[in-house]
């Protein structure tokens, strides 16, 4: 364990763009964790005198057309939204990487009924899936997550059986075969653990999508509903309000977003070489 | 009493080193030794001894991170070391050239073969473009291709190893370079396809009395085709001799010991040597002489400059205590 | 080493084929192969690409199931068993392989300890972390592995490290047949005699067999007490290496020999096979293999195909110039 921390320290130190990636997740995830204690008013809290001030001393973002805080607001949304994203790509990671692998290693009827179902769901635009789960299954957070989830299922599958295909023949598979290791011990202890580097910069980008995607649902009022905060229906309501010169609103929210794609873009690779045992020296 | 022949390639203290983020790496260190019009000579040595790295710094196609730090080698007059790369261009592929190990990978996968040979054709050999699929054809045949014309139009991974190696050959020799250089031409091949191979090279190589400069890892295989071996060590030439000489009468440790190694001599397995230690850390502080720390002989007078002592005339040795 | 009679055949091969789907055809890879291994001998495998060795060293190591013919192990039918079933079975912890690339039969992920602890996790004889973990020390210690180096992984070690790695892991299990693939072939030559030596000296130390498929005669030359040689799915010949290679029978095996490299025959012309082999999707089943390619063959050669027969003690050959 603690040469996995010391790798760690390696690879945080080794790339400045990983060390400030990882900075900002540990400082979003601090938000999302201690978000509520630390900001000064309470974002669902409407005073509507105060509404759509500009950002001054007081309100360091300005306020929203219902006069609450923005700041507290976008930092509260920190919790949900990554929540939401996080959620989703655990869940497609596991059960895609599932799907992937046994498709990937058994092949024959496996791996065709597998690749069947994946490709009835990559024919849909994504969005749209994703549109039509929640839809159908309601405008709950839950919801936004399975469909989040489904429709990044199949990047996992793909990623997950193409890298056991190429390492299914692998010297050191046969090897594992030899010493007496059979079908899913194979799978799980000898070649999964060698499928993962390029899954962590897959993960990675994912969660950026992910975020996106329940924004974009929110966005179009499919997603989370008011007043919760939550980025993408901030950035939604600001919207209307860019054309008479309230910028901030949209602003912060979408900056916020911003933010937080581009630190989980910025984590894949770092994440990659912390799994990756050749890059230790 | 005239003098001497003019080599054809003169290869004089070349020195490259390689920056790394673990530090540089001097892969070669003051590396001498002469190519002759029509003679086959072969660079020997293990992996990490330089060899390949010779051959690209040759024709300046090393890697980024790689200098030449020292040294010439003169062509036809041309030293390729300082060479524009205008002048190199010129004689890249016309009076130099080279084939790659791994012959599948060197040929490009979605050009057919016989275009890729045309490709050579009309850049350097002052062929009609009417002209040129005849000649391409041609050249086919004459590295025994069978059913040449038809093969003209094959992608290598429709060809076997072998045969992508023949047309590797055939695009080396396209323009009857005087010079080729051939990497370890035949490594992965089998037994049998690599005896025709070394046969077709030394054929074509007679008809127009081109110079082979082989570089191998088989002391072997570089015995039976070469007329003289270099071989190297960490980056070091150790010793160059006639083939026959360095085979049976080798006079440097290091070169003992790989001929001692090498499975053809020996009658049983207790009869193979084992060459003690490892490879040096070529980035480190190194000795002058860099097999000193292998070496079973060693004196303190090892420890000054790499000397060059011609035991023999023709037989060079960079050793204090030859054998 | 002669004097063969006393010991008990471990292996007995018989009629054994594999064929594969390809297309509307069958890819005859391994067809009607018989071979015999007795305990401690050392019995050589050659042949060249395309020959079958691979595939009838995954027959033999039950990684393939094969399509026909029967495999003895200690006179228990093990052909018959499903590969997927063998690993439960007592013989697979007796029959074991090391494999050709040191970097490629390594998992990555694995510390040296790792990989060679892992079979006998699964099927030694040791149980609990301490008894694991010092059976893994004397592995290490009888293959020459400094125990400093266990805690490495694969790409912190060099390729003869690695190789001894792979040779600990498949003696961890006590196994009385080692396939040996081209143990030898990735390393450098100086690697290579050490890594032999220690593979001679295991063998009488543990009285193991080997089946050793090389595609270097000489090392074969070395290692072996008898040797095999096949071609393109069918064995062509077999006996006493120091026999075969001496008064080789099957134009085949002389063709073999005489592409080795020789220092001592150089500039002479030598016999070198041409072409190409036949394909081996749905050979004629009475047509020799070899003919075509073959610098003798005559018209008996097209209408019956050639079978194993002795021509001196111990030595086949499937030649219709033997009879």
């Amino acid at each position: 364990m603690t040469s996995l921390l010391r790798h760690g320290r390696y690879v945080l130190g080794e790339n400045p763009v990983t060390g400030l990636a990882f900075g900002l997740f540990v400082l979003l995830v601090a938000l999302a964790a201690a978000g509520p204690w630390l900001v000064p008013y309470d974002p669902l809290a409407s005073n509507t005198a105060e509404a759509l001030r500009p950002p001054s001393r007081a309100h360091w973002f300005g306020t929203d057309q219902l006069g609450r805080d923005l700041l507290s607001r976008v930092v509260v949304a920190t919790r949900l939204d990554l929540t939401i994203s996080i959620c989703a790509v655990m869940i497609a990671f596991a059960v895609g990487s599932a799907a992937g692998v046994t498709g990937g290693f058994y092949g024959g009827w496996t791996d065709r009924l597998m690749g069947r179902v994946l490709d009835t769901i990559m024919a849909f635009p994504l969005f749209v899936l994703a549109m039509g789960i929640v839809a159908a299954l309601g405008n709950t957070v839950a919801n936004i997550v399975y469909a989040t989830a489904i429709i990044n299922v199949p990047f996992y599958a793909r990623l997950a059986r193409s890298e056991v295909m190429v390492r299914r023949e692998a010297g050191f598979i046969e090897a594992a075969r030899l010493g007496g290791n059979r079908g899913v011990r194979i799978l799980a202890v000898h070649l999964f653990p060698n499928c993962l580097p390029p899954m962590m910069v897959q993960i990675s980008l994912n969660l950026g999508w992910a975020i996106l995607n329940a924004a974009g649902l929110s966005f179009i009022g499919l997603g989370v509903r008011p007043p919760t905060p939550e980025w993408g229906i901030m950035v939604a309501e600001g919207a209307a309000f860019i054309v008479s010169g309230e910028w901030w609103i949209a602003l912060f929210p979408g900056a916020a977003l911003m933010l937080a794609v581009f630190c989980f873009n910025l984590l894949g690779d770092g994440l990659r070489d912390l799994i990756d045992p050749r890059t230790r020296t | 009493m005239s003098d001497p022949p003019i080599p054809l390639l003169a290869v004089q203290d070349l020195s490259v080193e390689f920056r790394t983020r673990a530090g540089v790496v001097r892969a070669l260190d003051r590396v001498s030794f002469d190519v002759e019009r029509g003679e086959t000579v072969g660079v020997v040595g293990e992996s990490g001894s330089g060899k390949s790295v010779t051959a690209f710094a040759l024709l300046r196609i090393l890697d980024a991170s790689a200098r030449i730090t020292g040294g010439s080698a003169v062509f036809g007059g041309l030293d390729l070391v300082t060479a524009t790369e205008h002048d190199l261009g010129l004689q890249r592929g016309r009076e130099l050239s080279m084939i790659f190990q791994n012959p599948r990978t060197a040929l490009n996968p979605i050009r057919p073969v016989g275009r890729q040979i045309a490709d050579v054709l009309l850049r350097h050999g002052n062929v009609t473009r009417a002209e040129v699929k005849r000649r391409a054809v041609e050249l086919l045949a004459r590295v025994q291709i069978p059913d040449p014309e038809r093969r003209y139009a094959a992608y290598p991974f429709q060809l076997s190893g072998g045969m992508c190696q023949r047309v590797m050959i055939a695009l080396a020799l396209a323009c009857a370079p005087a010079l080729l250089i051939a990497d370890e031409p035949t490594t992965g091949l089998d037994v049998t396809t690599q005896a025709a191979v070394m046969d077709l090279i030394r054929d074509l190589g007679e008809q127009t009395s081109m110079a082979t400069l082989l570089i191998t890892h088989d002391l072997a295989l570089a015995a039976e085709h070469c007329d003289r071996i270099v071989v190297m060590h960490a980056g070091h030439v150790v010793e160059v001799a006639p083939a026959e000489a360095l085979f049976e009468s080798p006079r440097h440790p290091y070169t003992a010991k790989l001929v001692a190694a090498t499975p053809h001599g020996a009658e049983r397995i207790e009869d193979l040597a084992a060459i003690p230690g490892g490879l040096p850390d070529l980035r480190g502080n190194l000795p002058p002489c860099r097999y000193r720390l292998r070496c079973e002989r060693h004196a303190p007078m090892c420890d000054g400059p790499l000397p060059r002592v011609e035991v023999l005339p023709g037989h060079l040795v960079a050793c204090w205590k030859p054998l | 080493m002669s004097g063969t009679g006393a010991r008990i055949t471990l292996l007995d091969v018989k009629g054994l084929e594999r064929r594969f789907p390809v297309g509307p055809g069958w890819l005859h890879a391994v067809d009607d192969v018989s071979l015999e291994i007795r305990a401690g001998e050392c019995v050589g495998l050659v042949g060249e690409s395309g020959c079958g060795k691979s595939t009838l060293v995954r027959l033999v190591t039950r990684l393939l199931d094969p399509t026909g013919g029967r495999i003895a192990f200690e006179g228990r039918d093990i052909g018959g068993i499903p590969a997927s079933r063998f690993a439960r079975t007592p013989e697979r912890a007796l029959i074991q392989m090391v494999f050709q690339d040191p970097t490629d039969s390594l998992n990555p992920r694995f510390t040296a300890f790792d990989t060679i602890a892992d079979p006998i996790r699964r099927l030694g004889r040791s149980r609990g972390a301490v008894a694991v973990s010092d059976r893994v020390a004397e592995l290490a210690g009888m293959v020459g592995l400094p125990e400093a180096l266990l805690g490495r992984f694969p790409h912190q070690l060099s390729g003869g490290q690695k190789q001894r790695v792979g040779i600990a892991r498949a003696i961890a299990l006590e196994p009385k047949l080692l396939v040996l693939d081209e143990p030898t072939s990735a390393l450098d030559v100086s690697v290579q005699a050490v890594i032999l030596k220690l593979l001679d000296d295991l063998r009488r130390r543990l009285g193991i067999s080997y089946l050793f498929v090389s595609h270097d005669l000489a090392v074969v030359r070395l290692v072996a007490d008898r040797v095999i040689v096949m071609y393109l799915g069918r064995v062509v010949e077999t006996g006493p290496v120091e026999r075969v290679f001496a008064r080789p029978g099957h134009p085949y095996t002389r063709a073999l020999l005489a592409s080795v490299p020789m220092p001592e025959r150089r500039g002479e012309r030598r016999v070198r096979l041409m072409g190409e082999p036949r394909s081996p999707v749905d050979p004629s089943p009475t047509v020799c293999r070899f003919y075509g390619r073959c610098p003798e063959g005559f018209e008996r050669c097209e209408r019956e195909m050639p079978r194993l027969v002795p021509v001196a003690d111990g030595h086949a050959v499937a030649c219709h110039l033997h009879g």
